[in-house]
C-alpha cells in the first residue's frame, strides 16, 4: 500500500518537474496560469469522446487532446476541459478556451477569423444511406438521385454542393441526431459525413444504415481536415503547432488513430 | 277572436322575477302601449313575446296557437312578429338596403327581382330612398331607427313590437318616428308599444296597460286611463310622468 | 400692431405654431446627440473592430445576400400556404368552441383541449415532434416531406391562438346584435354568418396581422427539421465563413418585410381605437 503511494508521489512530482520544464512555450499565455483550457462539443461525441467524458481522455480527439498538452508540458491534471459551440467558437470577444477541437474543417474562409493549428486529422467524407437507399451504387451519377441532407454548419454542405450536386436541394439540420431522425423517418436517402461518424452513427445509431462509399482523398483540395481551433492571433498556436507536429513524427497521432479510430479502408471509393 | 294573447306569463332572470303573471289580450289591428316606470317588466314581455326570452310559466297565443311551447322552433313564429329596438341595432357592417334585404332573401324564397322592387318600395313608402344604400354611421338616429322599421316590416310582419323606440332619439327626431307608427296603425298593423311617450300613447293607443312589478295593474282606453285612473298606483305615476 | 395679426394668425395659432418650433428643435438637437454617441462611442469600444468584422463585414454581406434572399423564397412559399390554412382552421376552432347542439359537445371539447395544447407548448417542440414523429410513423414519400409537416405544425400552433382572437372578436359584437338578427327570423347560423362574423373579424383584424408578422418569423423554425430556408441558409454561410454577418443580412430581409406590415398593423389598430370612440 505505502510502495505503491510514495510510486505515485514520485510519478507525480516527475510529472510537474516535466510541466515546469516543458511548460516553457506555453507559459504565459494560457487563459490561466500553468493550465491548458480545452473546448469540445455540447455532447461530444463518439468516437471522438467516449461516453461525452473528455477528463477520461478515452477517444480520438480526447486522447489527441492529452497528449498535446503533454507535449506542451502540461500534466494529466492541469488540463481543463470545456464545453462550447461553433458560434462562441467564432464569436468576437474573449474566449473561455485555449483550443477547440470538435472535428473543425479548416477552411480559408474560417482562417481568416479564427487561427487554426496545423491538421490533426484528414478525414475524408463519406456517405451514409438510410434502409431505404442501401443498393445504392458508389458512384456520383447514383448518388444525384439521392434526397440528401447534412449538418448545416458542416463543409458536408459544401461537399454535397460541390462534388455530387444532386438533383434535388439538399435538407440541412442543426445537428447529428437531427440528421438521423431525418433519415429514419425516410425524408432523407442520404447523408454527408467525415467517414469515422459516419461510420459511428451507421454502426450504433441508425438502423438498418450504411456507409456506402468515400471520397477519394485525392480530391484533397476539399478534403476536410480537422485542426485545433484557436482565436485569431492567438500566440500559443507554435506551441501547440510544434506539439502536434512532434507527436505526428514520432507515430503517437497514428497510434491513437489507430486505437480510436475505425479501420476506414473496407469502405469503397466513390466513382 | 285574440290576434295575440298572453295568459299568466313568468319570467324570471335568476333570483329577479320580471314578470309575474301577465295577462293581455291584442286585437287584430290594435295598438296597445304598455307604460310603466323602468324596470317595470314592459321590455321583458315584448321579448318574451318575440321568444328572445323563454318564459318559466303561463302561455303566448299567436292567432290562438300556443307560441310558447318549449323546444318549438321559434324561428317561424319570429318572422310572423317584428321587433324594432331602443337603440336600432342596424348590422353596422351593411347598407340600410342590405339591412332590410337580408332576412327576406334568406327566407321568404322570392325571385331577387321581385324582393328588390319590394323592398324599394318600402324605402320609398317612408322616405328614404334617398338614403338606401348609406351605412348605419351615414344616418341620423331618426333616420336609422325608421330603417329598422323597413327591415322589420320586410318580413311582412303580421304583429310588430315596438321597444322604447324613441327613448334614444334627440327630441327633434322623435316626431319623424312616431308618424311611421301612425302611418302604420292607419294601415291596420297590430302593434305593442312599449313607451314612454305618454301624450303619444294618450292619443293614439287602442289601449293601454300599465305595469308595475311585473304585472299589469290596470288597463282600459286612453281615456279611461288616462283621465279616470281607478288604481292608486296609476294615477301617482301619470302625475310624475306628466309633469 | 401685434405680433400675431401681422403674421395672419390669430393669437393660438402663433402660440402653437411656437410651441411646435420649439419641442422640433428640442426633438432634433436631442436625436443628433443620441446618433453622435452612438456613432462615435461605440467605436471607442474595445472590441469594436472585432465586432465591426464579424457582424457587420461588408465583403461577406454582399457575398451571401442574393443567396439569403433566394432562400427567403421559401419562407414566403411556407408562409402562403400556411397563413389561410391557419385562418380557416383558427376560425373552424372557434366557432366549435361555442357550438350550442349537444351533438357537437366532442367538437366543443375538442376545440378546448386543442387551444389548451398547442398554445402550451413551445413551437419548436410541435415543430420537432410533428415534423420527424409522423413521417416517422412510416408514410411513404413524398407524403413524408418536412415541409408538410412542419407546415402543419405551424398551422396547429398558429390556429389554436387565431382562434382564440377569433372568439374574443365574436364576444366582442354586442349581443343586441343577435337579437336584432334572430328577431327577424334568421337561424342561429345565418345568424352567425352573415351578422356576427362580419362585424368579429373586422374588429380582430389588427391583431390578427400580428400575428401574420409572428408568423412569418416563425416559418424559420422549420429550418430544424430540413427546409434550407433563410435562417438555414444563413447559418450555412455563418459556418463556412466563420462571420455572423450572414445573420444581419437575415434580419435585414426580415425587416424589410416586417417593418411595413407591423406599420400598417398599428395603423389599423389606431384607427380602430379613434372608431371606438
Amino acid at each position: 500500500m505505502s510502495k505503491k503511494m510514495i510510486v505515485s508521489a514520485v510519478a507525480l512530482a516527475l510529472l510537474a518537474t516535466n510541466a515546469f520544464a516543458g511548460g516553457h512555450c506555453a507559459s504565459g499565455k494560457t487563459l490561466e496560469k500553468g493550465k491548458f483550457t480545452i473546448a469540445t462539443g455540447n455532447p461530444a461525441y463518439f468516437p471522438w469522446v467516449m461516453d461525452d467524458a473528455p477528463e477520461s481522455g478515452q477517444g480520438f480527439e480526447a486522447a489527441v487532446g492529452y497528449a498535446v498538452a503533454k507535449e506542451m508540458g502540461f500534466a494529466k491534471e492541469d488540463v481543463v476541459w470545456v464545453r462550447s459551440s461553433f458560434d462562441e467558437a467564432i464569436q468576437p470577444g474573449v474566449k473561455n478556451f485555449d483550443v477547440n477541437m470538435q472535428q473543425y474543417s479548416i477552411t480559408d474562409e474560417r482562417d481568416q477569423v479564427v487561427d487554426f493549428s496545423v491538421p490533426y486529422y484528414t478525414a475524408p467524407m463519406a456517405v451514409l444511406v438510410g434502409a431505404s437507399a442501401t443498393g445504392t451504387a458508389a458512384t456520383i451519377e447514383a448518388l444525384k438521385n439521392l434526397k440528401w441532407g447534412a449538418v448545416g454548419s458542416t463543409t458536408a454542405v459544401q461537399k454535397i454542393a460541390n462534388s455530387v450536386k444532386p438533383n434535388n436541394a439538399p435538407l440541412l439540420y442543426a445537428d447529428n441526431a437531427d440528421v438521423n431522425a431525418a433519415i429514419t423517418a425516410n425524408q432523407i436517402d442520404a447523408a454527408m459525413f467525415d467517414l469515422p461518424t459516419a461510420l459511428f452513427l451507421s454502426a450504433v445509431m441508425i438502423e438498418g444504415s450504411k456507409v456506402i462509399g468515400q471520397f477519394p482523398s485525392s480530391e484533397s483540395d476539399d478534403a476536410d481536415q480537422f485542426g485545433m481551433l484557436m482565436e485569431e492571433g492567438n500566440p500559443l498556436k507554435s506551441c501547440v503547432d510544434t506539439a502536434l507536429n512532434s507527436i505526428t513524427k514520432s507515430g503517437i497521432l497514428a497510434s491513437i488513430e489507430a486505437q480510436w479510430l475505425q479501420d476506414t479502408t473496407g469502405v469503397p471509393l466513390i466513382k | 277572436m285574440l290576434k295575440l294573447e298572453l295568459r299568466n306569463v313568468v319570467k324570471r332572470f335568476g333570483e329577479n322575477t320580471v314578470c309575474n303573471g301577465i295577462s293581455l289580450g291584442v286585437e287584430q289591428g290594435q295598438m296597445v302601449c304598455l307604460i310603466g316606470a323602468s324596470g317595470a317588466g314592459k321590455s321583458t314581455v315584448l321579448r318574451c313575446i318575440n321568444l328572445l326570452e323563454p318564459i318559466e310559466d303561463g302561455e303566448i297565443f299567436l292567432d290562438e296557437e300556443d307560441i310558447s311551447i318549449p323546444g318549438l322552433n321559434p324561428q317561424n313564429v319570429r318572422s310572423k312578429i317584428g321587433m324594432v329596438f331602443q337603440n336600432f341595432n342596424l348590422f353596422p357592417h351593411m347598407t340600410a338596403f342590405e339591412n332590410a334585404i337580408l332576412a327576406p332573401k334568406r327566407i321568404r324564397g322570392l325571385s331577387k327581382v321581385d324582393l328588390n322592387a319590394e323592398i324599394e318600395m318600402l324605402f320609398e313608402r317612408f322616405e328614404l330612398t334617398e338614403r338606401m344604400h348609406n351605412y348605419p354611421d351615414q344616418l341620423s338616429g331618426g333616420q336609422q331607427q325608421r330603417v329598422a322599421i323597413v327591415r322589420a316590416l320586410a318580413m311582412k310582419p303580421e304583429v310588430m313590437l315596438f321597444d322604447e323606440i324613441t327613448s334614444a332619439l334627440d327630441p327633434q327626431l322623435v316626431g319623424e318616428v312616431l308618424d311611421v307608427l301612425l302611418q302604420l296603425k292607419a294601415q291596420g298593423m297590430t302593434m305593442v308599444l312599449a313607451t314612454h311617450e305618454m301624450q303619444f300613447a294618450r292619443q293614439a293607443a287602442d289601449k293601454i296597460c300599465f305595469l308595475k312589478d311585473g304585472k299589469v295593474v290596470e288597463e282600459g282606453t286612453a281615456k279611461e286611463i288616462f283621465n279616470t285612473p281607478k288604481q292608486a298606483e296609476t294615477k301617482a305615476f301619470l302625475e310624475r310622468a306628466l309633469k | 400692431m401685434p405680433k400675431y395679426k401681422a403674421a395672419g394668425m390669430t393669437r393660438r395659432e402663433l402660440y402653437e405654431h411656437q410651441q411646435r418650433r420649439r419641442s422640433l428643435i428640442i426633438a432634433g438637437i436631442s436625436t443628433i446627440c443620441v446618433v453622435v454617441t452612438i456613432i462615435f462611442l461605440v467605436p471607442l469600444a474595445p472590441g469594436w473592430e472585432k465586432v465591426q468584422k464579424s457582424f457587420f463585414n461588408g465583403a461577406v454581406l454582399t457575398k451571401t445576400f442574393p443567396k439569403l434572399l433566394d432562400a427567403f423564397r421559401v419562407n414566403i412559399m411556407i408562409f402562403a400556404w400556411s397563413a389561410p390554412a391557419i385562418a380557416i382552421l383558427g376560425l373552424m376552432i372557434a366557432l366549435a368552441r361555442d357550438a350550442k347542439s349537444p351533438a357537437l359537445f366532442p367538437l366543443r371539447i375538442f376545440g378546448a383541449a386543442f387551444t389548451d395544447i398547442f398554445r402550451g407548448v413551445p413551437v419548436i417542440l410541435t415543430v420537432y415532434l410533428i415534423g420527424f414523429g409522423i413521417p416517422g410513423l412510416g408514410l411513404p414519400r413524398p407524403w413524408n416531406s418536412p415541409f408538410i409537416w412542419g407546415s402543419l405544425a405551424l398551422i396547429l400552433t398558429y390556429s389554436a391562438y387565431v382562434a382564440e382572437i377569433f372568439r374574443a372578436g365574436i364576444d366582442s359584437v354586442h349581443p343586441s346584435q343577435r337579437s336584432a338578427a334572430l328577431s327577424l327570423g334568421l337561424s342561429e347560423r345565418q345568424v352567425m354568418k352573415d351578422v356576427i362574423l362580419p362585424q368579429a373579424i373586422r374588429n380582430v383584424v389588427p391583431s390578427q396581422m400580428n400575428m401574420l408578422i409572428a408568423l412569418q418569423k416563425d416559418v424559420s423554425l422549420l429550418s430544424f427539421i430540413g427546409p434550407v430556408e433563410i435562417f438555414r441558409q444563413a447559418g450555412v454561410y455563418k459556418s463556412l465563413f466563420a462571420n455572423f454577418t450572414p445573420y444581419v443580412g437575415a434580419a435585414i430581409i426580415f425587416l424589410i418585410v416586417t417593418i411595413p406590415a407591423t406599420r400598417y398593423a398599428d395603423y389599423l389598430m389606431a384607427r380602430q381605437m379613434r372608431e371606438r370612440r
